[in-house]
C-alpha cells in the first residue's frame, strides 16, 4: 500500500514538473520577444527623431534617415494590396463557392498548399526572371509590389476560404429561397458576413510583406536611395501620374540589412532605430488583426 | 402581356449572363496561383538549364568547393547544402522541444484565460520581420554567446540557427497544438478515469493519437528554416565553407543568393545563373518536405 502511495506521489510530481517545464518552454519565447524588442529600444530609441524620418540615407550615420524606405515601404504596400486583395479574395471565393469538386480544384487547392510553403527568396528569382527580363518591367516599385503580391496571395486565398466556411449553410439557403442568384449571395451575404475574417487575414498578410526583404534584394532593389519616387498628384494637368510604379525604390526592411551589413557601430544604432520602426508597423498591424478577429468573434452569434 | 413576357426573358438572360461573367473571372482568379506555380518552376528550370550546359550534374552534386565568382571555378554544391542543414538542425534542436512542450501546455495544462493571452503573443514571434531577427542574432545573441563560448567567430552558424529556432517555434506549436486538440476527449476521459496523471495521459495516449499531425508541424518548420534567408545572410557570414562545426561561419543556400543579388553580375553569365541553380535545389528540398507533410496531414485526419 505504501508502495502505491509513493507510486502514485512520484507520479503527480512529475505532472508538476511538466507543468513547471510548460510554463519555462512558453516563458523562453516570450522572453525572447521582449529581449529582441528591448535590445532594439537601448540602440535605436536615441536615434529616432523627426530628422531620422525625414532624411535621405548618408554616408555619414548620424545625418541618415529613413525617408526613402518608408515612402517605398508604402508605395510598394500599396501596389502589393491592390493586387493581392482582390485576387486573393476572388479565388477564395471562387474554391469555396463555385468550385465543383473535380481534379482541376483539387489541383488547384494542392497547389496553393505547396505554395504557400515555398521560400520567399524563390519569389524573389521567379520575379527577376519573369518581371525584370520577360516583362521588362524594370527593378521598379511595379516589379516590387506585384513579388510581394504574389508572395502573399496563398495567405489572403487561406483567410478568405476559412472566413467564408465560417458561414453557416442556411443563411445562403435562405437567399436561395427568395430567388437571389448565387452571384448574388455571394455579394450580398456571404462577403458582408467574412468581411471580419477576411480583413485579420488580409492585415496579417500584409504585414508579412512589409517585413519581407529577401525577394526585393534577389530582384535588385538598392539600399543607397536618395530620391523619393515621382509624386503620384501633380498640380498641372492629368492631375494623376502613375510614372513612380516604374521608378527605382528602396523599402525599409532592406535599409536596415544595409546598415547591418556596414561594420560602423554608428550604422547598427540606425539599424536599430530603422529595426523599431519596422517592427512598431508590423505589431500594431498584428494588433490591429488581432483586434479585428476579436470583435468580429464576439458580436457576431449565429 | 407577351412584351413584359419577354423583357422579362432578356433581363433573365442578362441576369444568366452576369453569373457566368462572375464565376468565369473568379475561375481565373483561382487559376492564377497555378500559373505562379508553373511561372516559379519555368524560370528555375530555363535558366537552371543554362547553368547546366556548362556544368555536368555530377560536379554540382560531388565537387565539394563552391566558387564560381572566382578565376579557379568550382560548382559544387555541398558547402551551400552544408550550411543550410547545419542551420536548420541547430534551429530544429531549439524549435522541436520548446515547440512541442509549449502544444501540450497550452492544449492539456493551461486554463482558458491563459491560453486566449498567450496564443496571439507567441504567434507574434513569426511577425516579427526577419531582417530584425537578424539584427538580433548578430548583436545580441551572438556576443551573449562568446561569452559562454571565447573564440566564437562574429560570423557563425550557432547563433543564427538559435535564432530562426525561436522564429519557428510558432509553427511548430500552432500546428501541432491543432494536431492535439483534434484529439477525441473521450481518449483523454478514458486516461484519467484509469487514474493517469495529465502527463502520462498526455504522454502516453494524446501524442501517440496525434503523432503524425504533430510530425506534420515539424515538417513545416523545417521547411520554413530552409528557406529563411535573412537572419543567416547577416548572422552566419557569407562564405561558402563546407564544414558541420556549427561555431564556424558559413554561407547557405539562401545566403549565397543574396550575396550575389547585392553584387552586380550581368544577367545570362554563368555566374548569374549559379543562383537559379542554387534555387531549384532549394524548392526541390522544401518540395520534398512538403510532399511529405502533406501526406502525414492526410492520414492524420482520416484516423478517427
Amino acid at each position: 500500500m505504501d508502495k502505491l502511495k509513493a507510486l502514485i506521489a512520484r507520479r503527480k510530481l512529475f505532472d508538476r514538473i511538466f507543468s513547471v517545464i510548460g510554463l519555462l518552454a512558453l516563458t523562453i519565447g516570450l522572453l525572447t520577444l521582449m529581449a529582441l524588442i528591448l535590445d532594439l529600444a537601448t540602440d535605436g530609441l536615441p536615434r529616432l527623431s523627426w530628422d531620422f524620418f525625414t532624411s535621405f540615407p548618408s554616408r555619414f550615420a548620424s545625418k541618415a534617415g529613413i525617408l526613402s524606405a518608408w515612402v517605398g515601404t508604402t508605395l510598394v504596400m500599396l501596389v502589393t494590396a491592390m493586387t493581392a486583395v482582390p485576387l486573393g479574395i476572388a479565388a477564395g471565393l471562387y474554391l469555396e463557392e463555385y468550385a465543383p469538386k473535380n481534379w482541376m480544384t483539387a489541383l488547384i487547392e494542392i497547389n496553393i498548399a505547396n505554395l504557400a510553403a515555398v521560400p520567399s527568396i524563390v519569389y524573389g528569382l521567379m520575379a527577376i526572371g519573369l518581371f525584370v527580363y520577360t516583362f521588362h518591367l524594370g527593378q521598379s516599385i511595379l516589379t516590387a509590389g506585384l513579388t510581394l503580391a504574389l508572395l502573399i496571395l496563398p495567405m489572403v486565398i487561406i483567410a478568405t476560404r476559412e472566413a467564408v466556411r465560417a458561414i453557416p449553410s442556411n443563411i445562403r439557403e435562405a437567399a436561395y429561397a427568395l430567388g437571389a442568384t448565387r452571384w448574388q449571395t455571394v455579394r450580398d451575404h456571404v462577403l458582408p458576413y467574412s468581411t471580419g475574417g477576411i480583413l485579420t487575414g488580409v492585415i496579417i498578410a500584409l504585414s508579412r510583406a512589409i517585413g519581407e526583404s529577401a525577394p526585393l534584394i534577389a530582384i535588385g532593389a538598392l539600399s543607397f536611395i536618395a530620391f523619393l519616387p515621382t509624386p503620384p498628384i501633380s498640380a498641372e494637368p492629368p492631375f494623376l501620374s502613375f510614372q513612380w510604379l516604374m521608378d527605382q525604390f528602396t523599402v525599409m526592411p532592406i535599409q536596415m540589412f544595409n546598415w547591418v551589413s556596414r561594420p560602423q557601430e554608428e550604422f547598427h544604432h540606425n539599424a536599430a532605430a530603422a529595426g523599431l520602426v519596422l517592427l512598431g508597423m508590423t505589431l500594431v498591424m498584428n494588433g490591429i488583426a488581432i483586434w479585428i478577429r476579436y470583435r468580429f468573434r464576439k458580436r457576431i452569434k449565429w | 402581356m407577351a412584351a413584359s413576357l419577354s423583357a422579362h426573358a432578356t433581363r433573365s438572360r442578362l441576369r444568366h449572363l452576369r453569373e457566368r461573367l462572375v464565376e468565369s473571372l473568379l475561375f481565373l482568379a483561382a487559376l492564377s496561383s497555378v500559373a505562379i506555380t508553373i511561372g516559379i518552376v519555368g524560370v528555375l528550370v530555363v535558366e537552371s538549364a543554362g547553368f547546366f550546359k556548362h556544368v555536368s550534374l555530377l560536379d554540382f552534386l560531388t565537387d565539394t568547393q563552391w566558387t564560381p565568382l572566382f578565376d579557379d571555378a568550382h560548382y559544387g554544391i555541398l558547402p551551400l547544402m552544408a550550411g543550410t542543414l547545419v542551420t536548420t538542425s541547430i534551429a530544429l534542436v531549439v524549435a522541436i522541444p520548446l515547440g512541442t512542450i509549449t502544444a501540450i501546455y497550452l492544449s492539456e495544462y493551461a486554463g482558458y484565460r491563459t491560453r486566449e493571452i498567450v496564443k496571439p503573443l507567441m504567434e507574434l514571434l513569426s511577425a516579427v520581420p526577419t531582417v530584425v531577427y537578424g539584427y538580433f542574432a548578430l548583436l545580441f545573441v551572438t556576443p551573449l554567446l562568446q561569452k559562454l563560448l571565447p573564440g566564437l567567430p562574429g560570423f557563425n552558424m550557432l547563433s543564427a540557427g538559435i535564432v530562426i529556432g525561436v522564429m519557428i517555434i510558432p509553427y511548430v506549436s500552432s500546428v501541432s497544438e491543432d494536431a492535439i486538440r483534434a484529439v477525441p476527449m473521450h481518449l483523454r476521459e478514458s486516461s484519467y478515469a484509469m487514474g493517469a496523471t495529465r502527463l502520462q495521459t498526455s504522454l502516453r495516449v494524446v501524442i501517440p493519437a496525434a503523432l503524425s499531425g504533430i510530425a506534420a508541424a515539424y515538417i513545416l518548420g523545417i521547411s520554413r528554416a530552409i528557406g529563411e534567408t535573412m537572419v543567416v545572410a547577416i548572422a552566419a557570414g557569407m562564405q561558402p565553407n563546407l564544414t558541420w562545426n556549427p561555431m564556424e561561419p558559413a554561407a547557405t543556400i539562401t545566403a549565397y543568393i543574396v550575396q550575389v543579388s547585392l553584387g552586380d553580375l550581368p544577367h545570362g553569365t554563368i555566374g548569374y545563373q549559379t543562383i537559379f541553380a542554387a534555387g531549384l535545389t532549394l524548392l526541390l528540398m522544401t518540395l520534398v518536405f512538403n510532399i511529405a507533410g502533406f501526406v502525414l496531414r492526410k492520414r492524420f485526419r482520416q484516423v478517427y
